[in-house]
């Protein structure tokens, strides 16, 4: 597999990051560096192996049905990049 | 008595004989740091003024015979992924440049339960992604031992710190080796606990599944007596397990009736090992057979491919745990986000271009690097080749883990592959400084408990340590076996000279 | 229109998706509120507002509602279910994942009943796919200054999203699956199901499969329907957009083939379908286990019992009125989609009484209209279901007529006191003496001649002048007298006198 600049530019979209282009060719051709890198895993016989998500293996944690305290508002919003004095605030989503 | 020389074991002590006060130990303290964290950088924040308060109620209450914690008085120093209530917690990253959690995470509340006293804010990889502490937006940390190298990373500051005498302890997170590596880097004992042993609530996620808290200390017994007050289950953390917590101190010495099985992986003298470093692991093992232990070689069959899959799994996860710094609920936002092109102008809502340009700015190049290869490789068309495949050589590693500890108590190992590099040797190179995480990262994608302790200097002084692995939640074997090399050596009695 | 001719043309497939939030106390991952309407963010705490550090917990509580409603729709439940991120960037998602489940939901299968409709269509039902569990998100809100708002109060509200097979051929039938299924969750208390406030919410798929002059078939393009916030919005959406397809492929001829999926928004003011904006990017939702929350497993004994807690469902319960108490389809269906409460006060009331019929009237007319005036749920009510039954019994002993009865009754709800003591203080009682009230009878004939002449003339219905004079007799009896009784004594006093 070999990632091209187009490629990476796709993955910083999905990922949100917005490249400069002297960027993108950097990061291609590190990204195709490690890609080659791990492609090495494609040897490895896996025939009937689970995949392991989890770091460990318990199962049905649950927690009860209680209401606690709401943060107060100010502390809601008390990191917010922008915002009024009642919610963040974004670029308007325009319809 | 100095309590900078002093072990965190030593510390107590002085206090219980009266030798200093808490604000003496304490005061000795914020001296040194003011005398050298500019040139080490290990603490990127620190305030004395409230630790010496604490200090001062600490000593009053001693004074007054009032119940005090385990900690009492003990300076630790929290790694700065670590939230505090209405305290910065950044990450080392610019995109947290101003962010303070309304929340303390657990092991702080533990802590804080203790009596310990919360010593400033530690350097740090960025968001703990790095095994050299340069992708810091603060700077890199430095190696007391020769301040041109690093600490290693990500928890490079904290090593650092305790290395240095800032504190006896610290807190460190372990995703890959962020603990042990620099722990092995800077001489000191760094301990990387069972997967669900400590609450990773209020950890800020690099790779959930990896990610756990672990202490730092000069010996043994400091990060025994530390683990036994975080670990334990935590009902806001569903992977943290139901599992009594060991009194781990009265561990370390106890008695057992059967010698102690070690295994060595011949995996591990593989290509890449410093020859000073492999020399050290085998006088290990010569330590522990003159101890009575047996030593054994066994094979770990997927050590080659911890690698592989760590930086597959960590990036996947991370890249996830990372999308929420947006700049719009908390974090770094761009002031501009103006379309630099055409294109932007017309396919790019300005929702979308906030969003990219705020994460542009707020993450450095290596945080930047792994959440495109982590969602590369969570995406359509390519997850099974790369994330599924790499979750099922997860379970063949963890595999070869279980199958070792058939036939042996712990796993003796090299921690890293070479002492401390040059700051700047490796930065340029991502693969060559992925790397380094050869044996550590395993006991990660396995949840198991590794530890890193001094083994032996280099013949130009820097220090070399060598990695203890025991079964998921074996923690007081891992500890009393790392206690029996403890015993027989002095190299944790080792300290760096500074300028 | 010629809806016949429409229907002989083409079938209308129709799917639903939709969303239901859990009556839970806290969050599905958290602890705080899930109340609707309260001032923007005052209900969130550090988890679900995504903050750096924080771990969901899943709410048990949530689980077992969501296993309830699967068994409820006789959906297969799995035995091992995990949960998954979604990973996509939006402002009302605060971790930009939602926590869900992918491709191992915790039920799949299962069917939702049709109820049968006045016309005499519908019956039946539809299957359903599946049935997973997810974290609802925050709010969007238009602000000045080319801002939106984000709310976060409803994010990580539980909410059960279930996905059925296309099976649905008429508008009609979309909404009536949706009542149904209301009703059904409302029985278990699984959700309030209020589509205004957003706890139930449905999107449907639709498109046409013309029959064209050669015999063979055209499906037109899929067509995905949003911003329905009503039961009669989702009847009329898609009664607007069979229409509006139609149309369309009458002019374009434009296949499911030719064209991609649409999204489109439904405008309850304009009655109309538009077109929504289609996200910027192709959806990658990058999938993957999520770390931070454990599997479960559910076994037979903890199926059996949820099975136990699930009391008669509402179509169980209409036939159950038909066949035990021989009620009317349309009585049946009245007390049971009134709801839970309404349904068991009529089962006692006829239990009690032993007139299921007389219990169905008094509570049609009498309960459910005094509740909807007042403004109250059942259980406000001062009259208990022993209350009504024995008011009925007294009314059955012609202890009071069925006027009486209801005054009685409206002072008892009025009161909350028992029917004997308003019965006693207000002087109710019906006049059965024979005697006494043939004289009135005779008394109010004497008073009256015009009415015999009426009578005589044939001017007017006998009907008509017989009513009139019975309710003259009332008057003079202040409404006391036995009405079966008057009527027997005035049409003997009739005859008597040639009528
Ligand atoms: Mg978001
Ligand atoms: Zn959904």
């Amino acid at each position: 597999m070999n990632l091209s600049p187009e490629d990476v530019a796709k993955v910083a979209l999905l990922a949100r990051l917005r490249l400069e282009p002297n960027e993108l060719a950097t990061y291609t051709g590190q990204i195709n560096e490690i890609v080659h890198y791990v492609e090495q895993l494609q040897q490895v016989d896996v025939s009937g192996v689970e995949p392991l998500a989890h770091g460990v293996e318990v199962r049905n944690v649950f927690r009860e049905d209680r209401r606690t305290d709401s943060l107060p508002r100010e502390e809601a919003l008390g990191n917010a990049p922008k915002r009024n004095h009642e919610a963040f605030l974004v670029p308007a989503v325009l319809q | 008595m100095d309590p900078l020389g002093a072990t965190l074991s030593g510390l107590l002590d002085g206090y219980h004989s009266g030798t200093f006060s808490s604000e003496e130990a304490v005061g000795a303290f914020v001296r040194r740091i003011e005398a050298h964290n500019g040139r080490l950088n290990a603490l990127i924040d620190f305030d004395p003024a409230p630790a010496l308060e604490q200090a001062r109620s600490i000593d009053d209450r001693r004074r007054r015979g009032e119940p005090l914690g385990p900690l009492a008085g003990v300076p630790i120093a929290i790694k700065d992924n670590i939230c505090r209530r209405g305290e910065l917690t950044t990450c080392c990253s610019r995109m947290l440049a101003s962010y303070r959690p309304p929340f303390d995470a657990t092991v702080i509340r533990r802590l804080r339960a203790a009596d310990a006293i919360l010593l400033g804010r530690l350097n740090m990889d960025e968001f703990a992604m790095g095994s050299s502490n340069e992708t810091s937006v603060y700077g890199p940390a430095r190696n007391p031992w020769d301040p041109d190298r690093s600490p290693g990373g990500s928890s490079g500051g904290a090593a650092s710190a305790v290395a240095a005498s800032f504190a006896p302890t610290a807190l460190g997170s372990d995703t890959g080796g962020s603990i042990r590596q620099p722990a092995s880097l800077c001489g000191v004992v760094g301990l990387k606990p069972t997967y669900g042993r400590v609450s990773r609530y209020g950890l800020v996620a690099f790779a959930s599944s990896l990610d756990q808290i672990g202490p730092f200390g000069h010996e043994v017994a400091d990060v025994a007596r530390v683990l036994s007050v975080i670990a334990g289950s935590d009902p806001m953390d569903a992977t943290s397990v139901e599992m009594p917590v060991p009194d781990y101190l009265a561990a370390i010495d106890a008695k057992t009736d059967r010698p102690l099985r070690i295994g060595i992986a011949r995996e591990f003298f593989a290509e890449g090992l410093d020859p000073e470093v492999e020399a050290v692991v085998r006088e290990a093992a010569r330590v522990f057979e003159a101890e009575g232990a047996t030593v054994s070689e066994i094979s770990l069959p997927n050590t080659g491919q911890a690698i592989p899959a760590y930086y597959i799994v960590a990036p996947a996860e991370a890249s996830s745990n990372l999308a929420r710094y947006d700049g719009t609920i908390f974090g770094h936002r761009a002031e501009d986000f103006e379309p630099r092109t055409d294109a932007e102008r017309d396919d790019l809502p300005g929702l979308v271009r906030m969003m990219m340009a705020s994460r542009a700015e707020g993450f450095g190049p290596e945080v930047t690097r792994r959440i495109m290869l982590g969602t590369f490789v969570l995406s359509a068309g390519y997850a099974d080749k790369y994330y599924v495949q790499a979750l099922k050589v997860r379970r063949l590693i963890r595999d070869d883990f279980d199958r070792a500890f058939k036939d042996v108590d712990v796993i003796l190992g090299p921690t890293s592959p070479v002492p401390a590099f040059r700051v700047g040797e490796k930065v340029s190179d991502p693969l060559a400084m992925y790397l380094l995480d050869v044996y550590t990262g395993s006991a990660n994608l396995a949840g198991i408990p590794g530890i890193s302790l001094p083994g032996g200097l280099s013949k130009s002084g820097l220090p070399i340590g060598i990695q203890l692995q025991a079964p998921a939640f074996a923690e007081e074997t891992l500890l009393r076996a790392a206690r029996t090399f403890e015993r027989a050596t002095d190299w944790h009695t080792k300290r760096p000279q500074l300028a | 229109m010629d809806v016949e001719k429409k229907t002989m043309e083409y079938d209308i497939i129709i799917g639903l998706e939709i969303h239901v939030q859990l009556q839970t106390e806290s969050k599905m991952f958290s602890g705080c509120g899930t109340e609707f309407g309260l001032p923007p963010n005052t209900q969130t705490d550090p988890v679900s507002l995504g903050l750096p550090g924080t771990l969901p917990v899943m709410n048990g509580k949530a689980f077992n509602l969501a296993l309830k409603t699967a068994l409820a729709f006789g959906a297969e439940i799995a035995r091992f279910t995990k949960w998954d991120r979604k990973n996509y960037y939006y402002p009302d998602l605060p971790k930009n994942y939602q926590i869900s489940q992918y491709d191992l939901p915790f039920s799949t299968g299962g069917s939702l009943p049709i109820p049968e409709r006045k016309d005499g269509g519908g019956g039946g039902s539809i299957r359903l796919t599946r049935i997973h569990l997810e974290e609802d998100t925050g709010k969007m809100i238009h602000a000045a200054g080319g801002m939106s708002e984000v709310d976060l109060n409803r994010a990580g509200v539980p909410l059960l999203e279930v996905v059925t097979e296309p099976d649905l051929r008429d508008p009609a039938d979309a909404r009536g699956c949706l009542e149904e299924l209301r009703l059904t969750l409302r029985y278990l208390g699984v959700s309030d199901c209020e589509m205004q406030e957003g706890s139930l919410r449905c999107d449907a798929n639709v498109n046409l499969h013309i029959r064209t002059d050669d015999g063979t078939t055209i499906a037109t393009p899929i067509v995905e329907i949003k911003n329905m916030n009503s039961f009669s919005a989702v009847e009329k959406a898609l009664h607007y957009e069979v229409e509006r397809q139609f149309e369309k492929w009458k002019d374009d001829g434009l296949t499911i083939k030719d064209a991609h999926k649409e999204t489109r928004g439904w405008s309850d003011p304009e009655g109309i379908t538009k077109p929504q904006r289609q996200k910027e990017t192709a959806a990658d939702y990058r999938y993957f286990p999520e770390p931070d929350l454990v599997p479960v497993e559910v076994d037979d004994a903890w199926i059996a019992r949820l099975r136990d807690e699930i009391g008669e469902l509402p179509m169980a319960r209409r036939a159950r009125f038909e066949s035990e108490y021989g009620l009317s389809a349309y009585d049946a269906n009245v007390l049971v989609e009134q709801g839970q409460d309404v349904a068991d006060y009529f089962d006692a009331v006829a239990r009690e009484t032993g007139e299921a019929k007389l219990a169905s009237n008094w509570i049609q007319q009498d309960i459910l209209r005094s509740i909807k005036e007042k403004k109250i749920g059942l259980g406000d009510l001062h009259v208990d279901p022993a209350a009504l039954s024995d008011l009925i019994k007294r009314v059955k002993r012609k202890e009071l007529n069925t006027n009486q009865g209801r005054e009685v009754l409206a002072r008892m709800i009025d009161t909350g006191q028992a029917a004997e003591s308003i019965i006693a203080e207000g002087g109710y009682g019906l006049i059965g003496d024979r005697d006494a009230l043939a004289a009135v009878v005779a008394e109010t004939i004497d008073a009256n001649p015009k009415a015999l002449e009426d009578l005589a003339g044939g001017k007017k219905k006998p009907d008509a002048v017989k009513g009139w004079l019975r309710g003259q007799v009332m008057k003079k009896t202040q409404g006391k007298a036995d009405p079966e009784l008057v009527v027997e004594l005035l049409e003997a006093r009739l005859s008597e006198l040639g009528h």
